[in-house]
């Protein structure tokens, strides 16, 4: 009874893995060393939304067809988020990583995997505040090329401002969150002055090389869907584009210990994941 | 086939609405160094941290805290999902998260820890649907039951919220049907190796 349960598994790995492999030397997109389970789900859903027989006709589709191919894409990024998500994050890079970003003449910070780009306003809101968005250039990266295109026109739902409201009073915002959105009847668009100190581009952590040197790399929420090998390997390209003293902030969920590379960075706020780059 | 064959690797258990009780009355009979990880998603809402955890670590003798992102699931210990992710369990035996969307409405969501669990455990899986107002679980159910695990639900007639429990029922094949307070005993009964301590138990209270 448990074998042919195992022959399958064996077989639907194989296929996951020709799958993926065939993705990377078509398209290079390198999808290899994600999280298997978490593929295992997104394939699993791409195969009965477009009603494919079994993951080897998957691998012929997703070949010889290029829309199908950028549906995967799609599948297998994962772009929710949300303005000041987790407020206690936002309450400490004001308390304890402005007053450090302040020491530098000038700022540039990595926003890597931005998806739709709630969090790279959220950032640029704090830096204004702050006083020190001037001084600040951002640069923010994704390989999803439609979340970066929402990302650039700055415009969300109307019924998620409610939601990023109640964020951002918590997160320390110190003026009214209305004064940086006009509304209309189901959207609100972001002031365009907010994007001015922003650069958004394409571009794929696990394939693209590095940035130039930065003050802060914010990825959050990215690295989760990465295995522990793939998250090493992104660890230690973050600390080579930092500067000495730079800051990493992480996702909440997220830990430097479990994926053995603690020894590069040091804990600033230890509970809200975020760090700085130990001297070599 | 004589369950006492099987050692079971884990235990998955999903749980909703009357959750706090539910888990209250299961855990804090599990022994120390109970056999097997059992992995939990208890339905919460976002931004709520790890006092749960806590709670039922203080009343517990097995250790219970939150999953961590590439943690490995190890005996003698209860994991809960963080509110807002997904929690998924991989090959290897450790935690992943993710931030897909809602599933059914929830996150964390039973059927995504279930089915994950069914692919990585096989027949060496017990899934437990406890009480809730959603059907959340019933998907992830019959997964544990067709990769060949065991299949518990708890009876509905004596359940805090009977919807969940009934959706399980209703869309998988279920080895046990059992009322709250016996939920304990019958997981206790597992010893270290995760085999059944004695079919006798077992099969008296087979359905
Ligand atoms: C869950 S979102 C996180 C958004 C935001 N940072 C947050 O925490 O709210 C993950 C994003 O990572 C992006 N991503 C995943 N793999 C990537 C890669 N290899 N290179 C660049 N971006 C990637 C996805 O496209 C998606 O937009």
């Amino acid at each position: 009874m448990g074998k042919p349960a195992e022959d399958d598994k064996e077989l639907e790995d194989l296929e996951v893995a020709l799958l993926l492999e065939g993705v990377f030397r078509r398209y290079g997109y390198d999808f290899r060393d994600y999280s298997l389970a978490h593929l295992r789900r997104r394939l699993r859903h791409r195969l009965q939304s477009s009603y494919l027989p079994d993951l080897g006709a998957m691998l012929h589709r997703v070949l010889s067809d290029r829309n199908f191919f950028e549906l995967l894409l799609r599948d297998l990024s994962i772009s929710v988020t949300e303005m000041f998500r987790d407020p206690g994050v936002y309450q400490r890079l004001r308390t304890e990583v402005v007053p450090r970003l302040m020491t530098w003449p000038f700022v540039k910070i990595w926003h890597a995997g931005c998806a739709t780009g709630e969090e790279v306003y959220s950032m640029a809101i704090l830096l204004h505040e702050e006083g020190l968005l001037e001084r600040c250039q951002i640069y923010a990266t994704d390989f999803n090329q439609l979340a970066l295109k929402g990302a650039k026109e700055g415009i969300y739902s109307l019924d998620q401002v409610r939601l990023f409201t109640g964020n951002y009073l918590k997160g320390g915002g110190r003026e009214s969150f209305s004064d940086y959105y006009t509304a209309d009847d189901d959207a609100v668009i972001l002031k365009s002055w907010l994007k001015k100190r922003i650069v958004f581009a394409d571009h794929n952590l696990v394939t693209d090389s590095v940035f130039s040197e930065v003050q802060m790399v914010v990825c959050r929420n990215v690295l989760i869907y990465f295995n522990r090998d793939l998250q090493q390997r992104i660890f230690r390209t973050f600390y080579e584009s930092l500067c000495p003293g730079g800051i990493l902030v992480l996702g909440t969920k997220e830990s430097l210990q479990l994926s053995g590379m603690a020894e590069l960075f040091e804990p600033v706020c230890p509970d809200e994941k975020i760090y700085k780059k130990v001297p070599q | 086939m004589s369950r006492a064959a099987v050692r079971f690797e884990a235990v998955v258990i999903g749980v909703s609405a009357g959750g706090l009780d539910a888990l209250r009355a299961i855990l804090p009979r599990l022994p120390e160094n109970f056999g097997v990880p059992v992995i939990v998603v208890q339905h919460q809402a976002p931004g709520t941290n790890d006092f749960f955890a806590r709670f039922l670590d203080q009343r517990c003798a097995v250790r219970v805290k939150e999953a961590e992102e590439k943690e490995a699931a190890a005996p003698g210990t209860v994991y809960l999902a963080p509110a807002d992710y997904h929690l998924l369990i991989e090959d290897d035996r450790t935690f992943s998260l993710t931030l897909e969307n809602r599933v059914r409405f929830a996150r964390p969501s039973i059927d995504v820890l279930f089915e994950s669990a069914a692919d990585v455990y096989g027949p060496r899986l017990i899934g437990i649907i406890l009480t809730g107002a959603n059907d959340d679980g019933s998907h992830g159910l019959a997964a544990v039951k067709r990769q060949g695990g065991l299949t518990v639900v708890q009876d509905p007639g004596a359940a805090e919220v009977d919807t969940m429990p009934r959706a399980a029922l209703a869309a998988a094949s279920i080895d046990y049907v059992l009322p709250l307070a016996a939920i304990g005993p019958f997981l206790a009964n597992l010893d270290k190796n995760g085999a059944f301590h004695s079919d006798g138990l077992v099969n008296s209270i087979r359905i």
